[in-house]
């Protein structure tokens, strides 16, 4: 029964910490230099100098040019917003389905959460990236295919979440008030059950978006996503694979760009978590 | 055995506890009562040098080690193989996945025992010294019950050879008959090996069985000491008043 | 426990179930007839027909499902449309390599994972732990066919350290043939006592083994330090800290094993990540398992056995999860007692 002071843990949320104040800076200069591409860009994207092809990294190209003569600082600077668009669209889409899905489940309970659960359990017995691939393989390869091929695997985990978050609001006493109150079911959802799953679903989005760009580079890179001429870091390491050994510059700089920006998002992502909902599993 | 003087435990600007005297002798036992937060956990754990993250300054002494001052390796030998700890909650207090007879045994290689027949011996001794069947020594923690695991960490004590048991609450999360047995077998042993006890206790009953002298703790303040009989008979504090007529 | 055992294989089932129907969904989503895809785009109307016939393409969508299962269950994966051969000897003869690879992978993920985590634990918020959480946070966040790339051309390509690609030196095959048992290379390499071909697989799985290993190796190190944290925040640690035990010794015997729960867990879902990892890693370094077959067969739009791939992830994901939750009695007693 003791709350000696030895015991007493820090209830108030830490500031994210340094690290992933580093990381939220550089995620902030990504979004800059997807937002601003055109004005920062040296070179208009898809214009094809074939004189100019494979030249090392000058003066003239910081990161040197590709085969058919492309500024590749420039397609790397235009390839931040398909990225960033694509993490957006799928959780966005994922985590409106998702937590919808796992509110209802939650809040409802008995057959409805159990049918509901079932489902997510048997999406969730897809790794990731191999549901993606196969749906990337059905539909036609574009950035479109990448954005549902992803967004169809990734929203079980919201619904989980939003679920188990949501069955426990369900049965709080201010939560049974209401309903005595005759308070009708979806303004309940509303008021009470929607708000307090926000908190863990934030962390989760802030957690999933390095990993949303990951897969998504990796179906481009394999040639389900992006298609010529679009500039897609993915793309441009498929493109460029074949260089390496001659021409380093062509796959080194994309694939550092995706590792910075999946880098910047999973150190912000640990960071809040840490911050907000200590509790949670490091990863899913 | 223990020795306090001027004993300030705080955390950041806030002072948690503050001692000005305290000592227990080999074969006494002495109580700090007082309610939730009144410092007296943080006094015990501050005898142990086991306060992290706090600032603490005085001068403590146990069984000869100044503990503010020794050196890591001098306070982890002075931990557990002369001075002793029992923890208020039983269960978890002990390693989920550690058997009862592992964590003894490897106690007591720690402080300088080695494997063999002798070291069995030593721990079967123990456990029955607080009268309970060596076969718990091969069971977990979830396996046995709560007097069971309070009485496990006195034998654990016991088979190290500790001069001094410190108990945080020994009995507040047991049920009032097995209270008595813990409390049993505490004054029993106190009596067979002249041990110093310190106890600290929310419970006034319990500590009027057991304690040669008691100091009230309130709000990290040492407000009353003196000899048991005297300061639960006629307090001279109102605070401690007010602690004995909340008694049923 | 064997309540618990039964409710769970029940589980599993009903999830196979699903991942069977779902696979198959997906599969009729295809664009395009799959007939025309079997028998050629100059087939004669009659060859059509047939291999509609064949794959029962006029029937309703359910009858078709419950012939997909009836086929599944008696062993009929199909037949691939690239190869010819049936789906089930094509995944039989590549899964395992991938076994091999992601084996080999796994392993050293744990051996330098929880080693690493329980560091970062032992020096929490000092220099060895703000090296561990930037590593590991590098290790999850590479994208990994880019540092197969990389890795092959500056170890393989241009430093001659290591293979540049394949299982083994196929000139052994003829020198030194290799007697399959198992079909994992390695592990009949050494059941036979072939030397040769067990150093030139373990050469060839260095580069490819350390690219699948980074992800795992990150996240287990991540998990194992948070777990420790707060297992060594618990009540028992102080009582261990009472008894004179030093931090490294409460960390390693008493809080690894209650901490190990949630990171064997976590190898469950890392094992089928792993394994679809690996496909692109196979493909960089023409690994002959699942991954490349699966490359293969995107690029030939061969739906047969990119579901057959599916499914068998799927369901060797279904199986590891069981396999842990069993795991988890062994490590940790009161799971046992449920």
């Amino acid at each position: 029964m003791t709350t000696e002071p030895v015991r007493l843990r820090r209830t108030l949320p830490r500031l994210p910490d340094r690290f992933a104040a580093f990381g939220a800076v550089l995620l902030l200069l990504i979004v800059l230099a997807a937002l601003f591409a055109p004005w920062l860009a040296p070179y208009p994207p898809d214009e094809l100098r074939p004189l100019e092809a494979l030249l090392p990294p000058s003066a003239e190209h910081w990161f040197g040019t590709d085969s058919v003569g492309r500024d590749v600082l420039t397609r790397i600077l235009y390839g931040a917003r398909t990225s960033l668009v694509i993490a957006v669209a799928v959780l966005a889409a994922s985590a409106t389905v998702g937590v919808t899905l796992g509110v209802v489940a939650g809040y409802a309970g008995g057959l409805v959460r159990d049918v509901i659960m079932r489902v997510t359990d048997v999406f969730l017995a897809f790794p990731a990236l191999l549901l993606s691939l196969a749906l990337a393989v059905v539909l036609q390869p574009s950035v479109t295919t990448v954005i549902v091929a992803i967004a169809v695997t990734w929203w079980p985990w919201y619904a989980r979440l939003s679920s188990s978050v949501a069955a426990s609001v369900a049965t709080r006493s201010y939560v049974d008030a209401a309903r005595c109150l005759g308070v009708p079911a979806p303004k309940i959802v509303l008021r009470h059950v929607l708000p307090n799953s926000l908190t863990p679903v934030l962390v989760q989005l802030s957690l999933d978006a390095g990993g949303v760009i990951l897969t998504a580079a990796a179906l481009s890179y394999l040639g389900l996503g992006a298609q010529e001429p679009a500039a897609e870091w993915g793309l441009m390491v498929e493109q460029g694979q074949d260089l390496f050994t001659t021409n380093w510059w062509v796959v080194t700089f994309p694939g550092l760009a995706i590792l910075l920006t999946a880098f910047a998002f999973n150190v912000l992502g640990e960071g809040l978590r840490n911050a907000l909902d200590p509790r949670r599993a490091v990863i899913r | 055995m223990i020795e306090i003087r001027d004993l300030r435990v705080s955390y950041g600007e806030r002072t948690v506890a503050a001692v000005p005297e305290l000592d227990v002798r080999a074969g006494e036992c002495v109580a700090i009562v007082g309610e939730s937060g009144s410092g007296k956990s943080t006094t015990l754990l501050a005898a142990l040098g086991l306060t992290e993250g706090a600032r603490v300054a005085g001068r403590v002494r146990v069984c000869g080690v100044d503990v503010l001052a020794a050196r890591p390796k001098e306070l982890r030998r002075l931990r557990g193989s002369r001075a002793a700890l029992v923890m208020q909650s039983p269960q978890a207090a002990l390693s989920p996945t550690t058997r009862l007879g592992t964590l003894m045994s490897r106690a007591l290689r720690l402080h300088g025992a080695r494997r063999g027949s002798a070291l069995d011996r030593v721990m079967a001794e123990a456990v029955e010294a607080v009268m309970l069947d060596p076969a718990v020594l091969r069971r977990y923690p979830h396996e046995i019950s709560g007097g069971q695991a309070q009485r496990f960490a006195i034998a654990l004590a016991i088979a190290l050879g500790a001069g001094v048991i410190l108990a945080d609450e020994p009995t507040s999360a047991l049920d009032v008959t097995v209270q008595a047995e813990v409390v049993g077998v505490l004054r029993r042993l106190r009596a067979e090996r002249d041990l110093a006890l310190l106890i600290v206790s929310h419970d006034l009953a319990l500590v009027s069985t057991i304690a040669d002298r008691v100091l009230v703790m309130r709000a990290g303040e040492v407000v009353e000491s003196g000899l048991a009989a005297q300061v639960l008979t006629t307090p001279a504090h109102p605070y401690t008043r007010e602690l004995l007529e909340a008694l049923p | 426990m064997p309540r618990y055992l039964a409710r769970r294989l029940g589980q599993a089932l009903l999830v196979v179930a699903g991942v069977v129907t779902l696979t198959f969904v997906i599969m009729r989503m295809v664009p395009g007839d799959p007939a025309v895809a079997f028998a050629g785009p100059k087939a004669s109307p009659e060859e059509l027909a047939a291999a509609r016939a064949r794959f029962g393409l006029d029937d309703s969508l359910p009858a078709q499902l419950w012939s997909y299962v009836r086929d599944l269950a008696t062993g009929d994966w199909g037949t691939s449309l690239r190869t010819r051969r049936p789906v089930r000897d094509d995944l039989f003869a590549a899964f395992p390599a991938s076994l091999e690879l992601v084996g080999a992978a796994l392993i050293l993920a744990i051996a330098v994972g929880i080693p690493v985590g329980v560091l970062a634990a032992r020096y929490k918020t000092k220099f060895p732990d703000f090296g561990v959480r930037v590593g590991s946070m590098l290790a999850v966040s590479v994208p990994v066919f880019w540092l197969a790339l990389a890795l092959q051309t500056v170890f393989a390509s241009n430093l001659g350290w290591f293979p540049v690609a394949g299982e083994y030196d196929g000139a052994l095959d003829s020198s030194s043939p290799l007697t399959l048992w198992t079909n994992i290379t390695i592990v009949d390499a050494l059941i036979t006592g072939n030397w040769p071909i067990l150093t030139s697989t373990l050469w060839h799985l260095v580069l490819p083994g350390l690219v699948v290993a980074a992800y795992p190796a990150g996240v287990i190190a991540q998990m194992t330090r948070a777990a420790l944290i707060e297992e060594a925040g618990q009540d028992h640690a102080r009582l261990e800290r009472a008894l004179g035990f030093g931090e490294t010794s409460i960390l390693t015997r008493f809080a690894l094993r209650p901490a190990l729960n949630p990171v064997l867990s976590l190898i469950a879902l890392v094992f089928a990540y792993a394994i679809v990892n690996g496909f692109l890693v196979e493909a960089v370094f023409n690994w002959p398992g699942l991954g490349r077959y699966a490359a293969e067969s995107i690029r030939s739009l061969d739906t047969p056995a990119i579901a057959g791939v599916t499914l068998l992830v799927a369901v060797v994901y279904v199986l590891a999860n069981l396999v842990v939750d069993l795991l988890q009695g062994v490590v940790d007693p009161r799971v046992r007692a449920r």
